[in-house]
């Protein structure tokens, strides 16, 4: 299974969810596959999916995901501390974990070398990490979502895109409907 | 009342809920005021562009955000300040500890001080410079021109600033 696959299999669970999804492929192959106001999709900054998440998820109640990739939070590895010490009971971080810098051509990471985010998250103090293969993803996500614990997923799968156009909607628009559908009830 | 009280009774009157920091010798008083104040939640992070997630994160979540960081972290946050919080038009406060200026004991320090007016300028971030103590008076009016205009905003505070309001 490859990012695609993952995300087509959560795209049911995580609909009616908040969520922040990392920039490039993830956030295009998303839209693609489920465009709805409750994504906000990241057009720059790669890293910081994990921080808005978390930021949004700490200042209001809604279940908030955030889909990360390997190399993105190899980037911003001090996310890691910054989410174990300021736990959100309603912030779940998927991070998948192809081993690759999928959007730039599937360049190797270090995560699928010797670096395991598992043991990161872990060592950096977070109580909930769980990793997967991506076969059991829809099961573990929906005992996360369930679970009313902060939890870090870390998705193991193949690397590889999909062939989807990017994403042409202006940065404000995107914005905008974000945060009516932060303050739906 | 004193400077660092002053500040964060700014902070709190414009309705800012959401403080993130990374440290400074500077701010070290603001962020202990910070801790005493309970209508603002204060995240230290660790790097300051990822700080200006947490801003953006909590903003879209309904909560006035700013950041407390040090001019020699300018260069980190470019790309965030560029592709997000401009190109989203987030509004940012940015209470930033000028280092570098007279009065500052490490040389090292005026290297990245000799760049950073010229980088906030390069970026069209709106810059107020802090060197005297009444400079501090004008802080409720630069707050409030930030959340008029949805930009990431620069206050740059400098060791006469500091020396002065705390003498």
């Amino acid at each position: 299974m490859t990012r695609f696959d993952i995300l087509k299999a959560i795209a049911p669970l995580i609909r009616d969810h908040l969520v922040v999804c990392n920039i490039g492929s993830p956030s295009q192959e998303l839209h693609m596959l489920d465009d709805q106001d409750s994504n906000f999709y990241m057009l720059g900054t790669m890293g910081l999916s994990s921080s808005i998440g978390l930021g949004l998820a700490l200042v209001q109640d809604k279940i908030v995901v955030s889909i990360d990739g390997d190399g993105s939070v190899l980037t911003n590895l001090g996310t890691l501390p910054t989410i174990a010490n300021n736990v959100a009971d309603n912030f779940v971080l998927l991070v998948i974990d192809n081993g690759s810098y999928g959007s730039t051509g599937d360049q190797p990471t270090y995560a699928g070398q010797k670096t395991s985010l598992t043991a990161l998250a872990r060592a950096s103090g977070c109580e909930t990490v769980v990793e997967c293969p991506a076969v059991e993803i829809t099961d573990v996500l929906q005992t996360a979502l369930g679970s009313g614990k902060m939890t870090v997923i870390i998705c193991k799968c193949s690397s590889g895109n999909a062939t989807v156009p990017v994403i042409t909607m202006d940065p404000v628009v995107i914005r905008d409907r974000f945060m009516k559908a932060v303050k739906r009830v | 009342m004193s400077a660092h009280q002053k500040i964060i009774a700014d902070f709190v009157s414009n309705r800012i809920e959401f403080v993130t920091s990374v440290p400074c010798k500077q701010l070290a008083g603001v962020i202990d005021q910070l801790g005493e104040t309970p209508e603002i939640h204060h995240v230290p992070c660790n790097k300051e562009d990822e700080g200006m997630g947490l801003c953006a994160g909590a903003f879209m979540g309904g909560k006035r955000a700013a950041i407390l960081m040090q001019n020699t972290a300018l260069g980190v946050t470019l790309n965030t300040l560029a592709t997000l919080t401009q190109f989203y038009r987030l509004p940012l406060p940015m209470l930033i500890s000028y280092r570098g200026e007279v009065g500052e004991p490490v040389a090292c320090q005026v290297e990245m001080a000799l760049h950073t007016k010229a980088l906030l300028a390069q970026l069209h971030i709106p810059t107020y410079h802090f060197h005297k103590p009444d400079d501090l008076a004008e802080l409720d009016r630069i707050l409030k021109h930030t959340f008029m205009c949805n930009k990431p905003v620069a206050i740059l505070t400098d060791a006469s600033f500091w020396k002065g309001v705390n003498a």
